[in-house]
């Protein structure tokens, strides 16, 4: 099974659009959503969840204020400022607080404790999920609000995909990627054959192009690109088109700024969906054949 | 109505590349012209941006920048002449940033959190800690405004502690204006905590309000008064979806300001030029929105 990652450093550029339409016009693939703190592409592929899991990433200390002998070394030894001593709501006393959105689950609290009164809990950070679509299946999630993007629930995610892709002899993996150069990135790259990386010709576009390009090298990713909304700045789109030529990155496509992308999104259908409904002549129906040709044949 | 100016307002959204970036900026341009109706002196307004794996703000507001400092998270080192081989370190690190190998401790940096835990609790004192680059922080000026942001190196997955760093630089006097990373994550947590009021930006599609819906949970969750700007607000001529607009009325979410689609927009931002540079319209729509910002504070008080 081949592996399609969906990346852009930017948001907003169109990744989750594109992996949809991609997903439409393949056959045998298996899709992943790896945007886990934004999740949208069920929206566009309306999933009959089949199977939801709790995912536990992590720790999180908890006090015991019975237990709790106001030495404050916790506080003392906290290097993410989560333990704080606050008045009591009477200003009698005070009172050790833990917050746990600033706790990152190091333990060294509980080490440092002389008297017991810090727990370590494992952190129920998100669920995630084994859906069917009229694609294939759908492997998703969300992460709790607030809690560590740290990777491991994307990690999770794709290789739940993985295994059930290969059980069930697809033929391509198609993941929706998150924004960014962060950890969740990073993690979506683990067995990526190709990353379709989708940019605008905006100064931002290419300016995340250029982060997010350079950290596919870093990690040795095969990438190629393609300019969504080509046609809103056609300076700026040459701008990317010399910036890849010179980095030895292919641009497999140009797609142009097309109201009816937003239009398949209210309802609820890919775009090649709903193009498909028109003549074939289309130039945006054309631009997403030629890229899915491109991908399909870099990536075998 | 009064004007608070010193507020430390955030521009967030849950889906990336709602126009977080063009609010902020724009706000930061229209409430800094030295001509505007507001008179906030320049140099009592600050523009930080806090979106440090993609940091775009500078494109836009093309600031002089004068210094950029590093920032480090402490990792381990392990002596190896003072190590007795207990493995204690490793057991201990949670992020399984030290492992016991063949009789030596090996060290993963990209894993480690820099708790100090390890170092701490060697029984020999074999571990020491050492400065590890995860990004950069940069500050300039724009005219008399203050500029600051955060960068976080490549290849590196540690965006929080920038975050933390560059919101020590927050001046409580003054007026501040955040531009945030998108998502739900800690890094928004991070970049959240202290504000005085939300700007939560979104689109009127099935994405926007979804990522609205999350966005807006974070910011109930750490009860921060939020308001929300639609952008592209006529995209569709339809009239688009309106579930966005019905969600806000169904949360009691003040409406802020509303900015239809409009090629020449899309085209002025493509450029990396401000929207209130070009279109007087909107420089007013701007001080608007700060005034509603404002209104909407006060009235929560």
């Amino acid at each position: 099974m081949k592996q399609l990652l969906v990346i852009s450093g930017k948001g907003g550029t169109g990744k989750t659009s594109l992996t949809a339409s991609l997903a439409a016009m393949s056959k045998e693939i298996i899709l992943a959503d790896c945007d886990v703190d934004a999740a949208d592409l069920h929206l566009v592929v309306n999933p009959d969840v089949l199977e939801v899991h709790d995912f536990y990433g992590g720790k999180v200390a908890k006090i015991n204020p019975s237990k709790c002998s106001q030495c404050h070394q916790c506080v003392t030894h906290c290097r993410f400022q989560a333990i704080q001593v606050e008045l009591d709501s009477l200003f009698w006393d005070t009172q050790v607080k833990i917050d746990p959105m600033l706790c990152e689950g190091c333990t060294l609290c509980r080490y440092v404790c002389p008297t017991g009164a810090i727990d370590i809990d494992n952190n129920l950070c998100g669920e995630w999920f084994v859906s069917d679509t009229r694609f294939g299946p759908l492997i998703h999630a969300k992460l709790g609000i607030g809690e560590e993007n740290s990777g491991k629930l994307v990690t999770k995610v794709l290789t739940t995909a993985r295994e059930i892709g290969e059980r069930e002899e697809r033929q391509l993996l198609i993941v929706d990627g998150p924004p960014g150069i962060g950890c969740p990135v990073i993690s979506s790259f683990s067995g990526t054959d190709l990353a379709l990386t989708v940019t605008e010709p905006t100064v931002s576009g290419l300016h995340d192009l250029e982060r997010v390009l350079d950290l596919a090298k870093h990690f040795t990713v095969n990438c190629v690109v393609c300019i969504n909304k080509a046609d809103l700045n056609r300076e700026m789109t040459q701008k990317i088109i010399i910036y890849c030529q010179k980095n030895e990155v292919e641009v497999v496509g140009q797609i142009p700024f097309d109201k009816r992308v937003t239009e398949a999104i209210c309802l609820e259908m890919t775009l090649w969906e709903l193009l498909n409904q028109g003549d074939g002549e289309d130039r945006t129906l054309q631009a997403l054949k030629e890229i899915y040709r491109k991908v399909i044949s870099l990536i075998e | 109505m009064g004007v608070n100016s010193n507020l430390t307002i955030v521009v967030a959204s849950g889906k990336g590349g709602t126009g977080k970036t063009t609010i902020a900026t724009n706000l930061a341009r229209a409430l800094s012209r030295e001509d505007g109706d507001l008179r906030i002196p320049q140099e009592m307004i600050q523009l930080i941006d806090c979106d440090v794996e993609e940091p775009n703000s500078h494109l836009f507001l093309r600031p002089e920048l004068l210094e950029r400092k590093e920032v480090y998270i402490s990792i381990p080192e392990v002596d190896g002449e003072k190590c007795i081989q207990c493995a204690r370190c490793s057991e201990f690190c949670v992020y399984n940033a030290l492992a016991y190998i063949k009789g030596s401790i090996l060290i993963f940096p990209e894993l480690c959190h820099g708790c100090g835990g390890c170092s701490f609790i060697c029984p020999a004192h074999a571990i020491s800690e050492s400065q590890r680059i995860i990004g950069w922080i940069d500050q300039g000026k724009i005219g008399k405004m203050e500029f600051l942001q955060g960068e976080l190196k490549i290849g590196t997955p540690l965006a929080p502690p920038i975050i933390k760093q560059l919101k020590e630089a927050i001046d409580q006097d003054k007026l501040t204006i955040i531009d945030a990373p998108p998502g739900t994550s800690c890094s928004v947590v991070s970049s959240l905590y202290g504000a005085d009021y939300v700007i939560l930006v979104t689109e009127p599609t099935p994405f926007g309000l979804n990522d609205l819906k999350l966005a807006y949970e974070v910011v109930q969750k750490m009860q921060i008064p939020c308001g929300v700007v639609i952008n592209r607000a006529d995209l569709l001529s339809s009239g688009g979806d309106i579930s966005v607009e019905d969600f806000c009325r169904e949360m009691d979410i003040p409406i802020l300001l509303r900015i239809p689609f409009n090629r020449e927009y899309a085209s002025c931002y493509a450029r990396g030029d401000l929207l209130v540079d070009q279109f007087p319209d909107l420089q007013k729509a701007f001080i608007q929105l700060f005034m509603a910002v404002c209104a909407n504070k006060e009235g929560m008080n």
